[in-house]
């Protein structure tokens, strides 16, 4: 079985190229179509529909950053611990609070501007973040610190959301 | 998703919410996160001269659950010692509110959440953690 770089044919990194990585899926995914297996053994079909249900998962967890970190961990038999470990630095968690007492005071005030500037600051945040990622997997190879890094931005992801609903709440 | 009666009681009419003074030498705080869900809690507790926790405070962003789960453990909290406070265990959270197993995870949060406030509490005052 093989692993979704090598399904891509992308040395296992952080840092990938993404244009090869779309090039490299709209080529499996023509070779894997259901439409090219109307014709075939039932057996055959089967397998396109796994093969083609592979290629997407593959494809989706290698685009996103968090998703490829979290894998290219796995592969290294390490657990990002995101279900159990609760242990964030303080500062980290000060922060996740004071994002969401802004969310809140936002909301309130209906002030949608600020919404906004938070959510630019946060896509600055998790920008920084990968960038982070991507040297500590493939320059330091500390993987212990990169785990730390994923289930930051996991927190990131989250406050994202909140936001964003939160604008969405205003706006309606 | 169906909470149980006690997480809406909690949830709707938290017990404890607030803040205590973390520069208070008698104050321990606990912050903890889990990173699946992005749910944060904040939990102080303030003990007596007799080594007795006199109050707890919550402050959770978080789903319904983590918020029943840190309202509860705060009234729990109160009246115990430290060593008490340290055998309240998350299974004993989840089955007071009856948690879903998708949901146990809050529970964990809250048990980590008393730790991490202890183990700031005894840091402050030279004790053994």
């Amino acid at each position: 079985m093989v692993n979704h770089f090598e399904l891509f044919n992308l040395p296992a990194r952080y840092d990938i190229d993404r244009t090869a990585l779309d090039q490299t899926y709209r080529k499996l995914q023509g070779e894997v179509h259901p439409d090219r297996y109307a014709t075939a053994t039932s057996a055959e079909r089967l397998r396109s529909a796994q093969m083609a249900t592979l290629v997407n998962e593959a494809y989706q967890t290698l685009k996103s950053p968090v998703d490829r970190a979290r894998y290219l961990l796995h592969l290294h038999g390490i657990d990002t611990q995101e279900e159990t470990n609760t242990a964030m630095p303080a500062d980290f968690l000060m922060q996740q609070l004071e994002w969401r007492e802004a969310i809140e005071d936002a909301h309130a005030a209906a002030d949608i501007a600020a919404l906004e500037n938070l959510l630019t600051d946060l896509k600055h945040e998790a920008a920084n973040l990968e960038t982070q990622l991507g040297t500590t997997i493939d320059e330091q190879h500390n993987h212990a610190r990169a785990a730390d890094l994923v289930r930051k931005l996991r927190f990131l992801d989250k406050v994202r959301d909140e936001t964003k609903l939160a604008i969405e709440a205003l706006e309606t | 998703m169906a909470y149980s009666d006690k997480v809406l009681d909690h949830y709707e009419n938290p017990r404890n919410v607030g803040a205590l003074d973390k520069n208070d030498p008698n104050v321990g705080t606990g912050m903890v996160g889990a990173p699946a869900c992005g749910d944060v809690m904040k939990l102080q507790i303030r003990v007596g001269d007799d080594g007795v926790i006199e109050d707890a405070k919550f402050k959770t962003y978080g789903c319904g659950s983590a918020i029943a789960s840190s309202s509860l453990v705060t009234e729990w909290l109160k009246g115990k010692t430290l060593d008490q406070a340290l055998q309240i265990k998350n299974s004993d959270i989840a089955e007071e509110l009856a948690l879903p197993p998708v949901k146990i995870h809050c529970s964990v949060l809250a048990e980590d959440a008393i730790k991490a406030a202890i183990s700031d509490l005894k840091q402050k005052t030279g004790a053994e953690a």
